[in-house]
């Protein structure tokens, strides 16, 4: 057994806010051992940020330490206070000769969002060689070369010309690979990741995760993983500490947590999160799971105003069919003679798909695949410069894009929108009432009496308390926003909900209970979703259908178990394989990701290859599994 | 770079002709002309003017002409550096306005050199102990000098300056150099007279300034990028000087273009109390008597100020700001 690095003992954090006090850490104890992984997870919340930063002694002005010790024993340290050996940071003082020694020196960080944490008007090059000239005396040459070998070794592809780099000129992976090369450049003895992929695309994490763990081998430096994703846990970690309200549940060997979790709360953490291979049919269990409202006395008003379909209308088409849609969008024009004709990014190229009344279609894409584009093009928040969109009412076909005026208003009623964003989403100044209430008030339904018990009838739907409805919404969490969200979008009762990543700024126990609402509000309304999402697991939980896309185009549809089981793109494959699973069984395999080649559509493989030369459609293979490539692929699929 | 430089420069040309025409309107927008004024004022003193005398001069000074061809010979003229007659004074306005110019921008540069020296580090101090007993105080103080009208300010100043100091009051030099060419002594005793005005004029702009630069500074601590700094083992100081207080100056940097009018414009009422030979009080007289080149001159050099302020700006956030120069935007 290999020396302990850190031991935190009985850590205890306060946060002085204007309510009082907060106990943010409430006697916490683990420990590091040299050259190890140990993973800190939990919610948000539970404090696991507060102990990561009281080890460096970056707590916020209005925190403070207010018992335990945090010892810290890389073998070289022997100034201030000594502890048997080792260095009692808790003791010292946080701006002190001694903390900013270790700071950057022998402990070092990484943050969730590269693009914040680094400075954005200083240049990759002069960021990570001042964390060398703090603690090593070079020169500012030597500082450079170093700075530039860290970069190489964090898998730059061009280090030389990276140091003149300013982070924005750079995609999320790399900032993030700037980051760590930033906090490694000094070899530090511990590296605490404090959410380090949550940002970043599935690809892009796995990469990350490979990264961290081959650096570790290399530098043999101990890794602090802090994260909420049991699949990330699952990869990286050698042991866990499960923390909940600033308390340790239970902490253990990954094998251990995984095979056989003891506290309730991580059984129930576990069964919350989507993972594949999950029985048909079953369903998650959150961790505090809501009881949806039944109907009202005189019945539901919702139900109530619901046409129902005449027989044969289905046979009009489906519920939403849309045929070759794009959207250049136009380069930036600067001054006056700075506008170019023919560039700009193609955000959504010869898009085609169609999704069938009562079923949940699954979008699946990295960040800025189009995916956002595609679904506003749908509720004509965007128009497209080509394609069409109908859109099956009752049987009548209508032309969504040429809708104007008064019909375009009652199209509105029938799609619906849910944000990603719960936060950003809800205007603060209004009540929840007024929130729910606004969509009946511009299209004008019922008088006010008829408005507030839809509302209540609403409240009830998605699990809130009607009593709640004069509040604002910062009285609320991160998932009952999102519930507020919803019960927003079905006030007209919509046939169609457009679902934008509705799940992705949720807790993994949030994430569970909304994804359960949803899917209860489907059966019982009656309701066709198109649920856009960058996570696989949320998607093969939610969907029938699948519709994989990337840079713009939709590469490869198929039903959700054909998706699954027999992937043919290599988008899919490359992007089924990245999705780390909260199973130790089931590694990713980080050897064979392909750095970056797998969104890149001109270094796809025959047939798939898209350039100037190939342009690929969709190709049937039977089934309904479509997928873009050349017409040759069906006779290989089926010899 | 030089592209964008290049093009800056262009912009500013039709900007400075939609100006000028505005300008140029607004001044005849009054009922009358100068030579209105004139008799009025004549006839209120008693005496009478003969009307083929009133046409002569109507003629010669072009005003019976049509707007568009007075506007046009106007602007002929400026662009020759020929910024007209003026009708008060009996000269070319060049020759009224003359050392009126090097004075006020003296008077100007000092005072946007008093507001950054002052307001920088109580700014900074401000936001770094928000919150605390000194930041109150200098709060306080920074209110009370946006509330105190400028011009009692100055009274009150001349008074001490006077009784305290023995400096005499008014004016911007003592009075026997007046008219005097500049000499080792007249640059002296405008030193001597300067501070005053600075201080009465800078006053509120220092107020305001600290405020911003507090609120940018107090946004900018609380970044991300700042807590990196921290973790990597930079010392406070040198971390707040490096990161925040860097990204922080993009707004002040940005507001150099609206200083410079500011200063120049509200200083006038200040240098009417005062008795500054600086512009703002020539600029008051001229559009009360309508003497239209006079004051178009003025209005278009303050024009010329401003758009020449925001383009040292554009020109300085560049050069600070890799973000701006570099033109891209965040691309994720």
């Amino acid at each position: 057994m290999s020396r302990a690095l850190l031991r935190v003992e009985d850590l205890k954090v306060d946060f002085h806010v204007p309510g009082g006090v907060v106990h943010a850490v409430r006697g916490v104890s683990f420990r590091v051992r040299a050259g190890s992984t140990v993973a800190l997870v939990g919610e948000s919340g539970s404090g696991k940020s507060v102990a990561a930063q009281s080890i460096l002694r970056i707590l916020p002005r209005n925190a403070a330490i207010t018992g335990g010790r945090i010892l810290f024993d890389d073998g070289t340290v022997n100034g201030g206070a000594v502890n048997d050996g080792a260095l009692d940071i808790a003791g010292l003082k946080a701006d002190g000769k001694a903390m900013q020694a270790l700071r950057g020196g022998s402990i070092s960080i990484i943050f969730q969002e590269p693009m914040t944490s680094l400075s954005p008007l200083h240049t990759v090059g002069d960021q990570v060689g001042e964390a060398v000239r703090l603690h090593q005396r070079v020169t500012a040459r030597q500082a450079r070369s170093l700075a530039e070998d860290m970069l190489r070794r964090v898998r730059f592809p061009d280090p030389k010309r990276a140091l003149d780099t300013y982070p924005f000129e750079l995609s999320g992976g790399l900032r993030q690979r700037a980051m760590i090369a930033m906090a490694l450049v000094c070899r530090p003895a511990l590296l605490i990741a404090d959410e380090p992929t949550t940002a970043l695309d599935v690809t892009i994490q796995a990469q990350i995760l490979k990264l961290i763990k081959d650096l570790q081998t290399d530098l043999g430096m101990a890794v602090l993983l802090i994260t909420h994703d049991l699949g990330v846990v699952a990869n990286l970690a050698e042991e866990v500490v499960v923390m909940h309200r600033g308390r340790v549940l239970e902490s253990g060997t990954r094998e251990d947590i995984f095979a056989d979790p003891r506290h309730p709360y991580l059984k129930a953490l576990l069964r919350a999160v989507p993972r594949f291979h999950m029985a048909p049919g079953e369903r998650l269990v959150p961790i505090r799971s809501i009881s949806i409202g039944g109907a009202s006395e005189g019945g539901s008003l919702l139900e109530r105003d619901h046409e129902p379909w005449p027989p044969g209308a289905d046979a009009a088409g489906p519920l939403l069919a849309v045929e070759g849609v794009r959207k250049r969008y136009g380069a930036r024009r600067s001054g006056w003679f700075g506008a170019r004709a023919g560039t700009g990014t193609l955000a959504v190229d010869d898009v085609s798909f169609a999704i069938a009344r009562g079923e949940c279609v699954g979008l699946v894409g990295e960040s800025g695949c189009g995916k956002t584009t595609l679904s506003k093009i749908l509720m004509r928040a965007l128009t497209p410069d080509e394609g069409s969109v109908r859109f099956n009412d009752h049987g009548r076909i209508v032309d969504v894009l040429g809708l104007q005026g008064d019909a375009l208003t009652a199209f509105r009623r029938k799609v619906q929108f849910v944000f990603q964003d719960p936060y950003g989403s809800l205007n603060p100044r209004m009540t929840v009432f007024d929130i729910v209430a606004e969509p009946l008030v511009i299209h004008g339904i019922g008088d006010e009496a008829e408005r507030a018990a839809r509302v209540k009838e609403l409240m009830g739907l998605v699990g809130l308390d009607a009593r709640h409805l004069r509040r604002y919404p910062h009285s609320f969490s991160g998932g009952q926003r999102q519930r507020i969200g919803i019960a927003r979008a079905l006030a007209l009762g919509p046939e169609l909900l457009l679902l934008d990543e509705p799940v992705s700024a949720l807790d993994v126990s949030i994430q569970a209970q909304v994804l359960n609402l949803l899917k209860d509000l489907k059966e019982r309304l009656g309701l066709t979703f198109l649920f856009v999402s960058h996570n696989l697991a949320v998607v093969d939980y939610m969907a029938d259908r699948i519709l994989v896309m990337c840079r713009g185009r939709i590469v490869e549809s198929a039903p959700r178990e054909a998706l699954f089981r027999n992937p043919v793109h290599p988008y899919t494959r490359a992007l089924l394989a990245a999705v780390p699973e909260p199973d130790p069984s089931h590694p990713l395999s980080l050897t064979d990701l392909e750095e970056g080649r797998a969104s890149d559509p001109a270094r796809w493989p025959a047939p798939f290859t898209i350039d100037e030369g190939h342009q690929p459609h969709l190709v049937d293979l039977g089934g309904g599994h479509c997928v873009r490539a050349d017409a040759s692929i069906r006779v290989r699929e089926v010899a | 770079m030089l592209g964008y430089v290049i093009r800056r420069i262009l912009i500013m040309i039709p900007t400075l002709l939609a100006i000028s025409v505005i300008t140029f309107v607004i001044i005849q927008l009054p009922p009358g002309d100068y030579l209105t004024t004139l008799v009025n004022e004549m006839q209120s003193r008693g005496e009478g003017m003969d009307q083929g005398r009133l046409a002569m001069l109507r003629e010669s000074y072009g005003l019976d002409r049509p707007m568009h061809e007075q506007y046009a010979l106007w602007l002929a003229g400026m662009l020759r550096g020929d910024f007209g007659y003026s009708f008060e004074y009996n000269m070319p306005v060049s020759d009224v306005v003359g050392d009126r110019l090097w004075l006020t921008a003296i008077v100007s540069g000092a005072t946007i050199v008093f507001i950054w020296v002052v307001s920088f580090p109580i700014g900074i101090y401000s936001a770094t102990r928000q919150y605390s007993l000194g930041d109150y105080a200098l709060t306080f103080l920074g209110f009370l000098g946006l509330a105190t009208p400028s011009f009692l300010l100055a009274l009150v100043m001349l008074y001490f300056a006077n009784v305290w100091f023995g400096t005499s009051i008014g004016g911007l030099m003592d009075p026997r150099y007046l008219g005097q060419p500049w000499s080792w002594g007249k640059a002296m005793s405008v030193l001597e007279h300067l501070w005053i005005p600075v201080i009465v004029i800078g006053t509120a702009g220092t107020a305001a300034m600290i405020r911003r630069l507090r609120a940018n500074l107090l946004d900018e601590l609380h970044k991300p990028y700042v807590v990196t700094a921290r973790a990597k083992g930079l010392p406070p100081g040198r971390a707040l000087v490096k990161y925040p207080l860097r990204v922080a100056l993009n707004p002040f940097v940005s507001d150099i273009g609206n200083l410079l009018p500011q200063i120049v414009s509200g200083a006038a009422v200040v240098s009417v109390v005062m008795s500054l030979p600086t512009t703002g009080p020539m600029l008051l007289q001229a559009l009360r008597s309508q003497d239209m080149y006079l004051a178009g001159s003025f209005l278009m050099f303050l024009a010329v100020l401003t758009v020449i302020g925001v383009f040292l700006s554009d020109l300085a956030l560049a050069a600070l700001d890799p973000r701006i120069r570099l033109g891209g935007g965040a691309s994720r």
